[in-house]
């Protein structure tokens, strides 16, 4: 009897430590490998690395400088007769893989230098949306009262308007340049993120962790910056990813219609708005960069969707 | 110094509700009415009543983690519901709460041993190692491991994380710790453990517990007093083993007779209630327990009854109507 007591003391004493030993897991790292068991994820990290590389290490993929005029250099002539051709026009292959653009530059350099610019626009609208949002709607649900009130209704005003026409609006207003293309999608989506934070503060701030920071004293600046902002972030993460995929289309829009990106920068929706006469005599002008817009969006909506099945507490075992 | 840690007098906490479209108030929930009691250092309050008597916002009040309407709390002799926010911060020390879910209680994005040095690092009053060496110790006098620190919550059993709620209570070593139903939330076998974990911290520490549970078995095995409530008021509020034994009101009649007995020949003097508990939003007139009420009078339906002593002693008070003191 004796001795089967200590048998099993020891054998929980070994599980224990053997336990022990294993690292913690932390929930990010979790959700990581959650959301690489999904090919959804895989597939939308693939598409948007494959585009941060050529973002990143632009000089060295472009064969050409985006904003050179290749006219008068190479053999480049003015294009006659109309060439539709997937790879563009044969008399200018191999050296330019899909073409030369109406101002005689290099269509694929351009092509690749865009994703720089897409993505930073992607990245810096959504992350002053994030954080606007983030703290407007932490503190409209955190305080409530008037304040919440106030920020809220302002947010409705924004959303009443369609996003696009407002976009337009502020940048008329502004003056059209990429940086007030920027300011204007950001405020365009800001209230969507203020309000998905603000719903998410307002059940967190109900929790027991939450009522037993308070009672071991901790400020209420404290608890809303350790205990409920960080577990309120997950939805607006989630709508962080989907957010960069709408801000590169709409910014695409508004440089498309003349009032974002300025040529000569090599702006996919630039680029698409420039040889947007030229559908039906060179389409893969307009193919390219209009395919490289739908391949970053589809990337970031496959990784968003990943990463909501993967932050998804009901999956949680 | 009195042998009073805790003086409760007339509080009340009423929750207003809005509706329609102006968010007009259009009425409060009564959720604690007009509640006087005592706790003496060192004591069990087990505080019993159905889901939804006001049991956990009474223990919430207390410690003055929601506010209250009116009435007044004594802390060791200072009015806690008047504090200012340093002396807030400096009572809150001396006080704690232990949750019912132990799921919702701890928060899944910080390692546990960051949720128990909280009240540390919050009062300031050590330095980190000192604070870390401090953590290891009360997880280890709560049954876990130094090395469980570094864990987050999710790679704990239910059991488990009561008892980093409870660490983390107790690290701060209070005076007097608030039970709100630590162990309904846990297998029985889990809530044995638990409970006689509590049992020996008091007993060691010297805590001062307020017992919050529907559970009347396991509120008599760790009172030494319990207090029985009902639709926010306190009904009645004695002894353990006269309350058990010599039950006067009416409804701590019937909630002791619904315990099951293991002895199916012991059937017979069962009183089961007929209704439902009226809701709080909308009390009835009178004694709140009238509609219910097996053996109510006249006065019952226009006079509310008074909480009294009813053997002289102080120790024994009901209120209700029938009972002859």
């Amino acid at each position: 009897m004796m001795s089967l007591k200590g048998a099993a003391d020891s054998l929980s004493d070994g599980i224990d430590e053997q336990w022990l030993q294993t690292k913690p897991i932390s929930l990010w790292k979790t959700t990581l490998r959650r959301l690489l068991r999904r090919k959804t994820g895989i597939v939308g990290l693939i598409l948007i690395g494959f585009m941060m590389t050529m973002a990143i290490g632009a000089p060295a993929f472009a064969p050409y400088d985006p904003e050179q005029v290749l006219i008068g250099k190479e053999k480049v002539r003015k294009r006659e007769a109309p060439c539709i051709h997937l790879l563009g026009c044969p008399s200018e292959r191999p050296q330019h893989l899909m073409g030369i653009d109406g101002n005689f530059r290099d269509q694929l350099s351009r092509v690749i230098y865009g994703a720089r610019v897409s993505l930073s626009i992607g990245f810096t609208t959504v992350l002053f949306a994030f954080f606007g949002g983030t703290i407007l709607g932490a503190i409209a649900a955190y305080w409530g009262g008037w304040l919440d009130n106030l920020i809220m209704r302002i947010m409705d005003v924004i959303l009443g308007f369609p996003s696009l026409l407002l976009a337009i609006a502020i940048v008329a207003v502004l003056g059209p340049g990429i940086r007030n293309a920027l300011f204007a999608i950001s405020i365009v989506t800001l209230p969507a993120y203020a309000r998905v934070m603000r719903a998410s503060v307002l059940s967190i701030k109900e929790m027991d962790y939450v009522a037993a920071s308070q009672a071991l004293g901790a400020s209420r600046l404290r608890i809303l910056l350790t205990r409920i902002v960080p577990n309120a972030l997950t939805p607006i993460v989630v709508l962080s990813t989907l957010g960069i995929a709408s801000a590169i289309l709409d910014a695409a829009g508004l440089s498309f219609l003349g009032l974002g990106a300025q040529p000569p920068t090599p702006e996919w929706g630039t680029m698409l708005g420039a040889e947007r006469n030229q559908v039906f005599s060179a389409p893969h002008l307009v193919f390219f960069p209009g395919l490289a817009i739908m391949l970053t969006v589809l990337g970031f909506n496959l990784l968003g969707d990943g990463l909501r099945d993967a932050l998804d507490p009901r999956l949680n075992h | 110094m009195t042998d009073h840690l805790i003086e409760v007098d007339r509080l009340t906490k009423r929750f207003p509700v809005h509706s329609g479209l102006l968010r007009r108030q259009t009425g409060a929930v009564q959720a604690v009415n007009e509640v006087s009691l005592t706790i003496r250092r060192g004591e069990t309050l087990g505080l019993v009543g159905e889901s939804g008597c006001g049991k956990s916002t009474l223990g919430r009040l207390i410690i003055r983690l929601i506010e209250a309407t009116s009435g007044s709390v004594l802390f060791d002799g200072q009015n806690l519901t008047q504090a200012s926010r340093d002396d807030l911060s400096k009572l809150r020390r001396r006080m704690q709460i232990i949750f019912q879910d132990p799921y919702s209680s701890l928060d899944p994005r910080t390692p546990v041993g960051n949720s128990v040095a909280e009240g540390l690092k919050v009062h300031g009053s050590s330095e980190t190692s000192e604070q870390h060496k401090q953590v290891g110790q009360i997880l280890e006098r709560v049954g876990l491991q130094r090395a469980h620190a570094q864990r987050f919550p999710h790679e704990f059993s239910g059991g488990q994380r009561q008892r980093i709620g409870i660490a983390r209570a107790l690290v701060l070593q209070p005076d007097f710790v608030v039970c709100d139903e630590p162990v309904s939330a846990l297998d029985v076998s889990v809530q044995a453990q638990v409970l006689n974990l509590l049992r020996e911290l008091q007993r060691d520490l010297g805590l001062t517990l307020l017992f919050i549970s529907h559970n009347l078995a396991v509120v008599e095995h760790l009172s030494d007093r319990v207090a029985v409530m009902y639709l926010g008021e306190i009904v009645e509020l004695t002894d353990r083993d006269t309350l058990y034994q010599d039950a006067r009101h009416p409804y701590t009649q019937a909630l002791l007779s619904a315990v099951p007995v293991p002895d199916p020949m012991r059937r017979g003097k069962q009183t089961i209630l007929q209704g439902d508990v009226p809701s709080p939003l909308n009390p009835p007139s009178g004694c709140k327990f009238h509609p219910r009420c097996p053996v109510a009078r006249k006065t019952c339906l226009s006079t509310a009854p008074e909480l009294r002593d009813i053997d002289g002693s102080g120790q024994h008070q009901v209120s209700c109507h029938t009972v002859n003191t």
